[in-house]
């Protein structure tokens, strides 16, 4: 694990594409390796980009991470698309837009359906490749349940996509994606259509509650590379605002308790249900559920209360 | 137990895409994280998909008759970067007397027209390491 973390940290793409896996993959290995990469990065602006399925964000994610390479950044790409509830597998077809990438690094993440467990996952890939030297991460998520608003909590902004003439999309921007927006695009600018949008959009901002920062409404063509030269400088300026109005390290701080809080409760699950299987409890609970004598509820706190502790009477 | 992860790679100006996308729906259908390459990649871009994606397996669909040129470069990539473990599996049109110089070549396994993609499914399945990495 070590010398993984070692590898990492000099820029060798193979080794930071295995530590990906291990965080994916969880466990002692990814505590072991997140350890030792401790007090390395920081400094990388995670952008997160999200919109309705076929909005264009991972071609507008290959052109803006082109325009970023241009302008001398590291950009790192991060697309995470869900796993199917059937059979656990997944389709990662992000890549198919984002063309050769030259001199990019795209790495693809599947939800594999635990709820929560995709954002952390995320978060744990941000954390390496913020250590490995990117100056920009990109991440793409389709916005639209709660574990993509979670996903999107890592990013220090938040680029909204939508497009010309979907009405529906206005819907959607009621149910809660406008609140988490910082930079709002309407993309394919080259279908018609697309001033009303903009307008739609801009109207809708003004009236929602006032925020400290004014997000931007930008048109795009991702397909023509227009517009987003303007998208890079919107994207520079939240940047160097959160940090004139000190957001920055807040954001930062924030994530390390959540990410402390999850490694807790995984911890302790971990060792409580161990000591309750050693004694038998945990399968005899199971087995009262699996069998209908027990309520889930009840078993859970008969397989605890099993387990002695100082916390038991908490 | 992670999934099995899957580049489908098409290199070349082969435009022939079903049947990477019957193999990519068929892994996928059966558990396995699928990253599709899309069309018209260089072997330089499969294998630095192989490699970002770090993927088990890079398997490449080709019916352009550049498999002789295109296969044995990219399996030289991935041992040059380290990653000569992947399993690379080959499919489409390939005549029989370029299979013995593939396998020779490192291609696990050829399959032609009208494999039936469960198949390809236990292929794999009996093939690779599920075990925990690194
Ligand atoms: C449909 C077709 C087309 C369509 C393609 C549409 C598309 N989007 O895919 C169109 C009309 C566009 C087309 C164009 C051409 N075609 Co064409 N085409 C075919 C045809 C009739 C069927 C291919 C097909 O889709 N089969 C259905 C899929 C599901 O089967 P499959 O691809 O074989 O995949 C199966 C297996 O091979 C395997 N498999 C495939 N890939 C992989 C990958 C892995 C990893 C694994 C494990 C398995 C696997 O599993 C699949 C499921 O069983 C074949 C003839 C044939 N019978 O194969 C010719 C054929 C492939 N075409 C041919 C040619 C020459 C051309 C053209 C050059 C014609 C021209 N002169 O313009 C152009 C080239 C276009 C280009 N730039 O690539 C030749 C190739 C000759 C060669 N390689 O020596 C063929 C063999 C016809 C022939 N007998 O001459 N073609
Ligand atoms: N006309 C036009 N089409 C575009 C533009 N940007 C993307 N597209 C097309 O829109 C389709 C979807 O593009 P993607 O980049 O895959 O969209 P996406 O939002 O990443 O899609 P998912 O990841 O599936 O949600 C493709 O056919 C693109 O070529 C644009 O600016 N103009
Ligand atoms: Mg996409």
């Amino acid at each position: 694990m070590s010398e993984l973390a070692e590898r990492l940290l000099v820029g060798d793409r193979r080794a930071l594409a295995r530590a990906i896996t291990v965080v994916e993959s969880g466990g002692a290995e990814r505590a072991e390796l997140l350890s030792r990469l401790h007090g390395h990065g920081g400094q990388a602006h995670v952008v997160g980009i999200t919109g309705a399925p076929g909005a264009g964000k991972s071609t507008l994610v290959a052109a803006l991470a082109g325009a970023l390479r241009d302008a001398g950044e590291r950009v790192g790409i991060l697309a995470v698309d869900p796993s199917s509830p059937f059979s656990g597998g997944a389709l990662l077809g992000d890549r198919v837009r984002m063309g050769t990438g030259e001199g990019l690094f795209i790495r693809s993440l599947a939800s594999r359906g635990h709820a929560g467990g995709l954002s952390r996952a995320t978060a744990d890939a941000v954390r390496l490749l913020d250590a490995a030297g990117f100056s920009v991460i990109v991440l793409e998520t389709v916005g639209a349940g709660q574990g993509e608003v979670e996903i999107m909590r890592l990013a220090h902004t938040t680029v909204v996509v939508t497009v010309p003439g979907l009405g529906d999309d206005v819907q959607a921007f009621k149910a809660g994606i406008m609140e988490i927006g910082d930079i709002f695009v309407v993309n394919k600018s080259d279908l018609p259509g697309v001033n009303i949008t903009a307008r739609d959009l801009t109207t809708m901002l003004m009236l929602a509650p006032p925020r400290p920062w004014s997000p931007p409404v930008i048109q795009t063509s991702a397909l023509k590379g227009e517009g987003l030269d303007k998208l890079v400088k919107a994207i520079g300026d939240h940047g160097r605002w959160l940090r004139e109005a000190g957001r920055w390290e807040g954001r930062a701080a924030d994530l390390a308790l959540c990410r402390f809080e999850e490694a807790f409760a995984e911890l302790a699950v971990r060792r409580l249900r161990a000591v309750a299987e050693a004694s038998g409890t945990w399968q005899a609970a199971a087995e009262a559920v699996a069998r209908g004598d027990l309520d889930p509820y009840a078993a859970a706190e008969q397989a605890l209360g099993s387990v002695s502790g100082a916390w038991t009477s908490v | 137990m992670r999934p099995i992860r899957v580049l489908v790679a098409k290199a070349g100006l082969d435009s022939h895409d079903r049947g990477a996308k019957v193999i990519a729906r068929a892994l996928r259908d059966a558990g396995m994280e699928v990253i599709y390459t899309g069309l018209h990649r260089t072997a330089e871009h499969v294998i630095q998909a192989a490699i970002q994606e770090d993927v088990d397996v890079v398997a490449i669909s080709l019916l352009s008759g550049a498999h002789l040129t295109v296969v044995p470069k990219i399996i030289e990539g991935l041992r040059g970067q380290d990653a000569g473990d992947m399993l690379v599996l080959l499919g489409g049109i390939v005549p029989d007397e370029d299979v013995p110089p593939l396998r020779e070549a490192g291609v696990a396994a050829v399959f032609g027209p009208g494999t039936d993609t469960s198949e390809v499914v236990d292929f794999i399945q009996g093939h690779v390491r599920t075990g925990s990495p690194a």
